[in-house]
């Protein structure tokens, strides 16, 4: 059976604290369930650091640690606790080789999910670092794109974000982009908007539209590649970005860059511009399939 | 270059509180000069100056001397005499100063991030306190002895408070230096609050004290650094303004008062140091 996002996690954290013999920081790391499943069972002589309820200070351990050539991991459980934790690694760990030539190179294992969770705990955030110069972003949703995003941050001296997303832990399969000639439409899904992206692509097939979907792994720095170009170009009716994160963030930016130099537009699609409540009547939740069905029929359509 | 280990001076007291004065005076002098360049516009943003200070980070550093250890120093942003104490390189201060890529920051870092990398002191971002938490996330990881240098304001800080309870929790070998002048730009402590430093680390069960600049008292206090977390809140007084060229008025200096306890032998060091800084700043605006 292949190995599934979670096992992937799982390894790599282990390879780093005992055979690299980092440092992993994050709160509550050894309580049940030990961070949905993707720790292993190590302890603070492993490496293995609980610290305080401090998000704001942890961060900036976490910066020391970096400082020092640890590569720590940090884990942040829910990505809107980021703004609490993302200020001395911004301020300091992104700006830190740039600054004073001492990198600073941290994995931040920055965890998303939806659902009754609130105003607060809810969605991705990545667009926060994405603004600030000195970090890299990239979003794995596969057991390989986990393992290539760990690889290029052990070659690396940047601080890397990692957007990672709950719903994706138990996916083992990867992900292939689909590029058509004479295409209506692509989509260019980020994060857990790719399985859905997914879905509505197959929606729209059985409905007779011809859909590209162009898997978003790099964020940051984020690189508009000739095929990606072509695609969208050869696109009938454009493209649209779509993201877990508020639309005016990365989905905006990536789309403005792909509009610099392509010939077509390209929309958004992301959380609803407003804050997300605990019932599900007045949740705030990434785009559905149907969402994005309907979406992109009313772009082709001209609604 | 990097920091000399080497006791040279004699045993006797004013032996050590000369050492430290003859560091004070260097700190001090630089301070003047920047002062006056800061006046004839050569300087051209803001500088946080360290004078009436300078006796805090010249005694520790002279204690380290003594106690053989070779500490990270994490900085903060007014931090010309904690830099020059540790032995930074003045021409590269200097350099800093004028914006130039041979400075200590590369010309980024101007007034408030100086770093030097041979004596092990960390850059300081501009987020006030922020040193408090990566000093102790370093000394975390590294065990190696500490040495945070915050300011009574940016030890307000709720992650500089929660970063002392985390360094007592873990009983790490740091020492956290409070440079208590009172004012955050001008607003008095007893505006901002009702409660000491000292009192709230020890709360948390970091070994803590509450003294004044004077060298032999802080000297005294540094004996048992790094067997434990200590903070020593050091109460001193700014002599010129939050940033730039204005003076806080005629407050007691310590400065002063030690020129004066070393007669015309205290004297001749400030003169002295007068003019090292002087010529080292002649030299450094004479190249293009």
């Amino acid at each position: 059976m292949e190995k599934t996002v979670r096992e992937t996690i799982k390894e790599i954290v282990r390879t780093h604290l005992v055979e690299e013999k980092s440092m992993c920081f994050g709160q509550c790391l050894t309580a049940v369930g030990w961070v949905g499943g993707t720790l292993p069972e190590l302890y603070e002589e492993d490496g293995m650091i609980e610290v305080p309820t401090s998000d704001v200070a942890n961060g900036g351990f976490v910066v020391g640690a970096g400082l020092k050539g640890i590569r720590p991991i940090y884990v942040v459980r829910y990505q809107g606790f980021q703004w609490y934790n993302a200020p001395i690694i911004i301020n300091y760990a992104c700006k830190s080789k740039e600054m004073w030539g001492i990198p600073c190179p941290i994995f931040i294992r920055s965890i998303a999910m939806e659902g009754a969770i609130g105003p607060v705990a809810g969605s991705s955030h990545h667009s926060l670092y994405q603004r600030m110069p000195g970090s890299k972003i990239i979003s794995p949703m596969t057991p390989n794109e986990y393992q290539y995003a760990y690889d290029e941050f052990m070659k690396d001296d940047d601080v890397y974000y990692i957007s990672e997303h709950r719903r994706s832990y138990d996916n083992n399969k990867e992900m292939q982009n689909v590029i058509k000639e004479n295409a209506d439409f692509t989509l260019f899904p980020i994060s857990v908007t790719r399985f859905d992206a997914e879905k509505a692509r197959l929606i729209l097939e059985e409905q007779g539209y011809r859909i590209n979907i162009i898997h978003q792994l790099w964020i940051k720095p984020f690189e508009f590649k000739d095929e990606w170009k072509k695609a969208l170009n050869d696109s009938k009716y454009g493209g649209m970005v779509l993201d877990d994160d508020y639309e005016e963030g990365v989905a905006s930016s990536i789309a403005h860059t792909m509009m610099i130099s392509a010939n077509k537009k390209v929309h958004t699609m992301g959380l609803d511009h407003r804050t997300a409540g605990f019932h599900p009547d007045v949740d705030n939740l990434p785009p559905t399939p149907d969402a994005i069905v309907n979406r992109v029929k009313s772009i082709i359509n001209g609604k | 270059m990097g920091r000399n280990y080497k006791r040279s001076r004699g045993n006797s007291l004013k032996d050590l509180r000369l050492e430290i004065f003859k560091k004070a005076s260097l700190c001090r002098n630089f301070e003047n000069a920047l002062y006056g360049k800061v006046q004839e516009k050569i300087i051209k943003f803001p500088v946080y100056m360290s004078a009436g200070q300078e006796f805090i980070a010249s005694t520790v550093a002279v204690k380290m001397q003594d106690l053989g250890v070779n500490p990270d120093i994490f900085i903060q942003h007014r931090g010309h005499s904690t830099y020059l104490a540790f032995n930074g390189d003045i021409s590269q201060l200097i350099d800093e100063m004028l914006g130039r890529k041979t400075g200590c920051s590369f010309g980024m870092g101007g007034s408030a991030s100086i770093q030097s990398k041979e004596n092990k002191i960390y850059g300081h971002d501009g987020l006030m306190g922020n040193q408090v938490p990566i000093g102790v996330g370093a000394c975390f990881a590294s065990k190696i002895p500490t040495i945070v240098f915050v300011g009574d304001s940016a030890a307000e800080e709720d992650y500089s408070l929660s970063s002392i309870g985390w360094a007592s929790t873990k009983k790490l070998p740091i020492l956290f230096i409070v440079e208590d002048n009172n004012l955050s730009i001008l607003t008095e402590k007893k505006v901002r609050r009702n409660w000491e430093m000292h009192d709230v680390a020890n709360g948390m069960r970091v070994k803590s004290f509450n003294i004044s600049d004077d060298p032999m008292v802080i000297y005294k206090h540094l004996d048992n650094s790094f067997d434990e977390p200590i903070l020593l809140n050091i109460n001193t007084v700014r002599k010129y303004w939050h940033a730039g060229a204005g003076t806080d008025g005629e407050n007691f200096d310590r400065y002063e008062e030690e020129m004066k306890f070393f007669g015309t032998e205290g004297k001749e060091i400030d003169k002295y140091n007068k003019n090292l800084v002087l010529e080292a700043w002649k030299k450094q605006l004479g190249k293009q």
